[in-house]
């Protein structure tokens, strides 16, 4: 018996809320991570670099793909414990940079479930986009949900 | 200010230097707040050792975003990393009082210059033991 069900493959759910990227979140999540580039905090600087306003550092999407992987977590119809949710794998393959001001929204796309070990590993992928529905960031996380021992 | 590296001054095998990224309960509290995972296992040590954890972990998140910032300061520019990836192998416990200490080290394992990219192989470490596994990036160079 497997922690879930494997006709979850396949499953999508449409593009979200957009999620509005804002300049101190930006800030807030680079001094969380260590990320010291100017270009995450200073205005002037990331606008002498070319961008609109400041960059997000390279994980910041995940901050709307696990926004994204708590729809399927949460569907009652999945049925998954999240107290057994562990993060097995991580990938972002960014299109273009993220920077505030951005207006962005993800679907979810539940890309393979499989069974190891007593365990279900999960694969899900969130395309990230504009509001406008131009590509940001393909964010893939591989979930692992621990079977009961 | 800062500018992306030349693809030109880049070789298969060099390696991009180290980084050392020290995490206490404090900055796991920080990551919570600025990403949205709020789950207890990474501040509360009583729901950690519930669930059989030695206690508190770092959110695997926080250390692959502590370790981008080898790839930012390499590459001269955020908006430069393509692609990041990794497996979460090993928990990362942070003590309390006190702080872990991570050390980043990544070398070039490939160069496509029709591309303009270089691909990255980070190594990630607390007190020798490998914590992240196959992170590997792909960055766009000048």
């Amino acid at each position: 018996m497997t922690a879930v069900d494997g006709g979850l493959t396949g499953r999508t759910y449409p593009p979200g809320e957009p999620f509005v990227v804002g300049r101190e979140q930006i800030r807030a999540f680079a001094v969380a991570v260590g990320a010291d580039h100017p270009w995450h905090h200073d205005v002037a600087a990331a606008r002498g670099a070319g961008y609109a306003d400041v960059v997000a550092p390279p994980t910041f999407a995940v901050v709307l793909a696990q926004r994204s992987d708590a729809r399927l977590i949460t569907d009652p119809a999945a049925d998954i414990d999240y107290s057994r949710v562990v993060h097995g794998e991580q990938r972002f393959t960014h299109h273009r940079p993220i920077v505030a001001g951005d207006e962005l929204v993800a679907s979810l796309h539940v890309d393979a479930v499989r069974s190891a070990g007593g365990h279900a590993m999960v694969t899900t992928r969130s395309e990230i986009t504009t509001v406008g529905g131009h590509p940001v960031c393909t964010a893939v996380s591989l979930i692992v949900v621990r079977g009961e021992s | 200010m800062s500018g992306r590296r030349a693809l030109a001054d880049v070789g298969v095998g060099e390696t991009i230097g180290e980084l050392r990224a020290e995490v206490d309960r404090a900055r796991l509290v920080a990551y919570a707040a600025a990403s949205g995972d709020h789950n207890p296992i990474h501040w509360n040590e009583r729901v950690a050792t519930s669930v059989g954890l030695p206690g508190v972990i770092a959110h695997g998140m926080w250390t692959m975003g502590a370790a981008s910032t080898i790839l930012t300061r390499w590459a001269g520019d955020p908006a430069a990393v393509l692609s990041y990836s990794c497996r979460f192998t090993k928990p990362v416990p942070v003590p309390d009082p006190g702080s872990a200490e991570l050390v980043i080290t990544g070398r070039v394992s490939a160069v496509d210059s029709s591309a303009g990219t270089a691909d990255l192989d980070l190594d990630v470490r607390l007190a020798g033991t490998t914590v992240l596994g196959r992170a590997r990036a792909t960055v766009k160079l000048s």
